[in-house]
């Protein structure tokens, strides 16, 4: 076995439990950290499937951005949605037999791969072209599109430049996934491809690639609009000022 | 008129070059030891501010989900670079509501992420030092907390969070604002933001029942502390002397005369607003709301409506329950609490109320959505109520309704300028600068209308726009209560202009008129 399958080996190992261990550690945290005051942006759903419909518009059609600035959108929602795509497509290399819907996708998710890459550069141009942006800007967010950038041209090179040994490919990540380690491919796409997706999945937890779950657990977003209809209370606010010696309260 | 620029209003609104500082002189007066002491504030910045802040910031992430989400989830996308009217009235680059976000932001990154403690540079994090102390103490009081930026952002980020949190953490190290916080000592002393005691609330109320049975020949009542009424009105203590607020009050008080309701108001809940909400701080914020709650057990009350007022009613409508209930001791059949506009809409849409339109023909309107009713709170049982039900009042007791362009009202509409605590003198530059996009609009309905008033529901609102009118060429007067509408055109039973309107009945007035 040779030190660069090994390498790759336990880099994957590593990069996967930090996500997993990183990103349940924020959601938990998310979850825990309580939100005493309704604060949703109105007009707000009123009910609980209001809000599963409302969340449902900003995670797939990023509904708000739409609303805010056409450009932003599109190159953002392009972005997202071809990397769902490209994701579901690489699918096949994880499973055995592949199913049935990822061979559906195959063509589909082979061109995606542009249209994740005319994405991030739209993205990447406004950090340049437009002032405001550019000043908001920090390294890191260069960075990241860089990063992003490099995956989607490594891998479509792989795809439609110059093919790596696929088959052996799959065969290395079946064997990760059953702790039966495969000798891996040295094609320098390849190494490259792979070792910025697991600096991505190292990063994720620690970055601004937290909008993804934290999304979810935003209280603009996810609250139902009912605060004269339902109390809403926080423990630590009942600890702080509503226990037992509360004598404003007795009087009622 | 002013020793700085005033912005001019062109044909359509620009989104301004970026430029940096231009406002970073902008401060307001800092709150004096007594004030902060009565608030529960060391009475100056205190030794070792730094890591108080510190500590108070980790204390907030604890208890705010809002907070450690904003402050983790942003992606400098630039959605909300071009929402907020300070940065479109001023071009600050910190008055972009993510750059303002960055000043607290680079901080937590600092202490409570990873990249931050080890890659400072990389991410943009930095030490908590008295510079950045001071961009916080000027920017985050250039943000009215209005939630425009909120809107557009894709995860809802909101800046007024986050504004709110560091005007929290400046209070517990001393540092905090005088306007602000002196207000707030008063309402939870006195009972208003004015600070106006009962005796002198009581005489105010006499002359205006004088000065409203002089113009209708009623006896309009306008009770304060009446035990056993039932319903309790709380409104902003603005309503007791500005102009136009009291126009509005004269209007509330006409309405539930015409309906027969027993009503009252407080002395000891004579204000609305809740200035707690501006600093951040949920202790005051429910020291103030228990003031409502307590009003209402001692004058055994079974509603309670408020009056119009903007971030008032966001308190309301959205913490008052969290805050100060349950108010299981009130009437089940009403919501608690309701907004006086669902009262008098509710009226117009049975036709209880008789109104004549003309008497407002001199006019041609146009409705300011008060940026916190819109964006934080609701009316009536559907969502976009707030939207709905005062231009409902407007359009039932006028003739001429005109809304201004669609991306500056409803959820999209700019606040006043003057909102969240920047109602004061010491920051007249961002409130006049900060307008800009508000008089834009209102231009465009002048020029292609004709529009000559605007309404709004907003103490803050009333106020900001009858100072800030002037600087862009617009008259203080401009601006009028939606409940004065009402007042002007509700034809009260047995009225003066009841008789005039029916034709005269009484042989007296018939033989004065031959």
């Amino acid at each position: 076995m040779s030190f660069l399958s090994i390498f790759y080996a336990l880099l994957f190992y590593f990069a996967t439990g930090l996500l997993v261990v990183g990103l349940g550690y924020k959601i938990r945290q998310y979850a825990k950290t309580p939100a005493p005051l309704k604060i949703p942006t109105t007009p707000a759903p009123v009910t609980k499937g209001g809000v599963v419909i409302r969340m449902a518009k900003e995670v797939v059609f990023f509904y708000s951005l739409f609303r805010s600035n056409k450009w932003i959108w599109l190159f953002g929602w392009l972005f997202h949605i071809t990397l769902f795509v490209v994701l579901l497509r690489h699918l096949r290399y994880f499973t055995e037999p592949v199913w049935w819907w990822v061979d559906l996708l195959q063509p589909f998710g082979k061109y995606a791969a542009f249209g994740m890459i005319a994405g991030l550069a739209g993205l990447w141009a406004r950090r340049f072209l437009v002032d405001r942006v550019r000043y908001i800007s920090a390294p890191s967010d260069h960075l990241m599109l860089a990063l992003l950038l490099g995956i989607g041209i490594s891998g479509a090179s792989m795809t439609f430049v110059s093919h790596t040994d696929i088959v052996s490919v799959k065969v290395f990540f079946l064997g990760l996934m059953r702790f039966d380690l495969q000798p891996l491919p040295s094609d320098p796409l390849l190494l490259i491809h792979l070792g910025l997706v697991a600096a991505l999945m190292i990063i994720f937890p620690f970055s601004k690639l937290l909008h993804a779950p934290g999304v979810f657990f935003s209280p603009t977003r996810n609250q139902v609009d009912n605060p004269r209809e339902q109390r809403h209370v926080a423990a630590w606010a009942v600890a702080e000022f509503e226990s037992a010696g509360d004598q404003q309260k007795n009087n009622t | 008129m002013a020793d700085f620029e005033i912005p001019k209003i062109k044909n359509y609104l620009e989104i301004p070059a970026v430029q940096e500082d231009v406002m970073a002189h902008s401060s307001p007066f800092i709150a004096k030891p007594p004030h902060q002491a009565g608030l529960g504030f060391p009475e100056e910045l205190v030794d070792d501010w730094e890591n108080k802040a510190i500590e108070k910031m980790g204390d907030l992430l604890g208890k705010y989900r809002s907070f450690q989400v904003y402050l983790d989830s942003c992606v400098k996308c630039g959605a909300c670079t071009d929402k907020c009217h300070y940065f479109i009235g001023t071009t600050d680059a910190k008055n972009m509501p993510v750059a303002r976000q960055d000043l607290l932001r680079k901080v937590y990154r600092r202490y409570f992420t990873f990249a931050g403690k080890y890659f400072p540079k990389l991410v943009g994090a930095t030490d908590m030092t008295k510079e950045v102390l001071d961009e916080w103490y000027s920017y985050f009081h250039q943000c009215s907390q209005c939630r425009r930026c909120s809107v557009f952002c894709p995860y809802g980020i909101d800046t007024a969070e986050i504004s709110m949190a560091a005007r929290e953490i400046m209070d517990e190290v001393g540092l905090g604002q005088k306007y602000c916080n002196e207000i707030i000592l008063k309402a939870q002393t006195i009972g208003n933001n004015l600070g106006l005691p009962e005796r002198a609330l009581a005489d105010t109320l006499i002359d205006l029942e004088e000065e409203v049975e002089e113009d209708t020949g009623l006896p309009v009542k306008y009770p304060l502390d009446v035990k056993g009424a039932d319903i309790l009105l709380v409104t902003p203590s603005a309503d007791f002397f500005a102009e136009p607020h009291i126009d509005g009050l004269i209007g509330y008080g006409k309405v539930f005369h015409e309906v027969g309701a027993s009503w009252t108001m407080s002395s000891k809940a004579s204000e609305a607003a809740n200035f707690g909400m501006f600093i951040g701080s949920y202790a005051n914020m429910r020291k103030l709301a228990m003031r409502i709650r307590e009003a209402a057990i001692e004058l055994g009350v079974k509603r309670i409506v408020f009056g119009e007022c903007g971030h008032a009613w966001r308190v309301a409508y959205s913490f008052l329950n969290t805050l100060a209930g349950p108010f299981d001791f009130l009437d089940p059949n009403y919501p608690v609490p309701q907004h006086i506009c669902e009262f008098t809409h509710g009226y117009l849409e049975e036709g209880k109320l008789r109104i004549n339109k003309e008497e407002n023909d001199h006019m041609r309107l146009t409705f300011h959505d008060s940026c916190n009713v819109a964006r934080g709170s609701r009316m009536g049982p559907t969502p976009g109520g707030q939207f709905e039900i005062p231009r409902k009042i407007i359009k039932a007791v006028c003739n001429h309704y005109y809304d201004m362009a669609q991306d500056t009202i409803h959820d999209a509409t700019y606040c006043c300028g003057g909102g969240g605590g920047l109602l004061t003198d010491d920051l007249m530059e961002i409130r006049v600068k900060g307008a800009l996009p508000r008089m834009q609009a209102l231009k465009t309905v002048v020029d292609d209308h004709g529009v000559t008033n605007m309404a709004a529901i907003c103490a803050i609102c009333k106020s900001q726009f009858t100072k800030v009118l002037p600087y862009y060429d617009f008259s203080m007067d401009m601006i009028v209560s939606v409940h004065q509408l009402v007042s002007d055109a509700i034809v009260l039973t047995g009225s003066e202009q009841e008789k005039e309107l029916d034709g005269v009945e009484d042989d007296e007035a018939e033989a004065t008129a031959e």
